[in-house]
């Protein structure tokens, strides 16, 4: 039972980025094309309130569920790691069509050739650990 | 109650979504965790034992527990919205678009949410296939690695954070997807 509010809440991500067309490899063309709002809206309404949020937690040192205070844990600045990760990954979202978490909800839509994607990302994930020491970060 | 129903079967627009994105992130927040998708592939990694040859995955997976839930209940999420709450409609994707997709050979862009004659298993073991599932699938699992996030951990949750590191992300992010947009998929959709 301790999980049952995260399967409903995967579940609502899950209706919500298919009702909005979020996991559409065309939406993606789309977004990096420039030929529609649809993508650029999604993430800056998202952006917009989710800084609103991010303010009062902080700003009303809000607790969570369990009564302790929430720390929100800042991401140690380089340039190397984000850019060139980020770039990679880049190359995978438009080819794909999907971030990680389009990827499953893309299987529920029953396109499972996805699932070969989701293995060859779980692959990259593994690379990635394996050679990590000698990339730069 | 049948206006109920066309609302819900259609497409929902940006502005339902986007919120409804940023509460999901509070929900994840309020619980105790954070909203960060692709941690689930590490910790998928670890769970098949990658642990005992690399320290990037000898960690208790176990506390992630919560986050392959949240896996499972976005592809339970993907079923019920195909099923039981889709008009069956093609996506409204701008003309230029289309004309575009046409022009590169992919018949009726947006009757299908992906294109199909590339996302299929019959095109898995042709260049096309190889290139589109295989290639970008493994970039996107080694790339939100290196850059320690992907759209739901740096562009949402990060950038609600105003976290620089996340906008140099996200900057990151751009500079594939355009690259390969504008000057890789005119050489390989057409193939």
């Amino acid at each position: 039972m301790k999980y049952f509010k995260y399967l409903i809440l995967g579940t609502v991500f899950g209706i919500v980025l298919t009702k909005a067309e979020l996991i559409s490899w065309f939406r993606i063309y789309e977004m990096f094309r420039f030929q529609s709002f649809h993508m650029y809206g999604v993430i800056g309404s998202a952006v917009v309130l989710g800084v609103i949020i991010t303010q009062i937690i902080k700003r009303t040192k809000m607790k969570d569920a369990k009564g302790e205070p929430i720390v929100i844990a800042p991401k140690k600045l380089s340039i190397w790691r984000y850019l060139l990760g980020g770039i990679i990954f880049g190359f995978g979202w438009a080819l794909t069509g999907a971030c990680p978490g389009p990827m499953f909800i893309l299987a529920g839509n029953g396109v499972f050739v996805i699932f070969v994607a989701i293995a060859s990302g779980l692959l990259g994930t593994f690379v990635y650990g394996k050679i990590r020491h000698k990339l730069p970060h | 109650m049948n206006n109920i129903i066309e609302i819900v079967s259609s497409p929902w627009p940006w502005w339902i979504a986007g919120p409804a994105i940023a509460l999901l992130m509070f929900a994840l927040i309020y619980f105790g965790n954070s909203f960060g998708f692709s941690a689930n592939f590490r910790t998928i990694c670890s769970m098949f034992g990658a642990g005992k040859s690399c320290d990037f995955f000898d960690f208790d997976w176990k506390k992630q527990t919560w986050n392959l839930v949240f896996a499972i209940g976005a592809i339970l999420g993907g079923f019920i919205a195909s099923q039981y709450l889709s008009s069956g409609d093609a996506i409204a994707l701008s003309e230029k678009t289309i004309t575009e997709l046409q022009g590169y050979g992919l018949e009726n862009p947006g009757a299908d949410i992906v294109p199909m004659s590339i996302f299929s298993f019959e095109s898995l073991f042709t260049l096309k296939g190889l290139i589109f599932i295989v290639l970008g699938g493994f970039c996107v699992g080694f790339g939100t690695r290196y850059a320690g996030g992907c759209t739901s951990g740096h562009a949402i949750s990060g950038l609600s954070d105003l976290q620089p590191a996340s906008l140099i992300a996200v900057i990151g992010f751009f500079i594939g997807g355009l690259t390969i947009t504008y000057f890789i998929l005119p050489l390989i959709l057409p193939a």
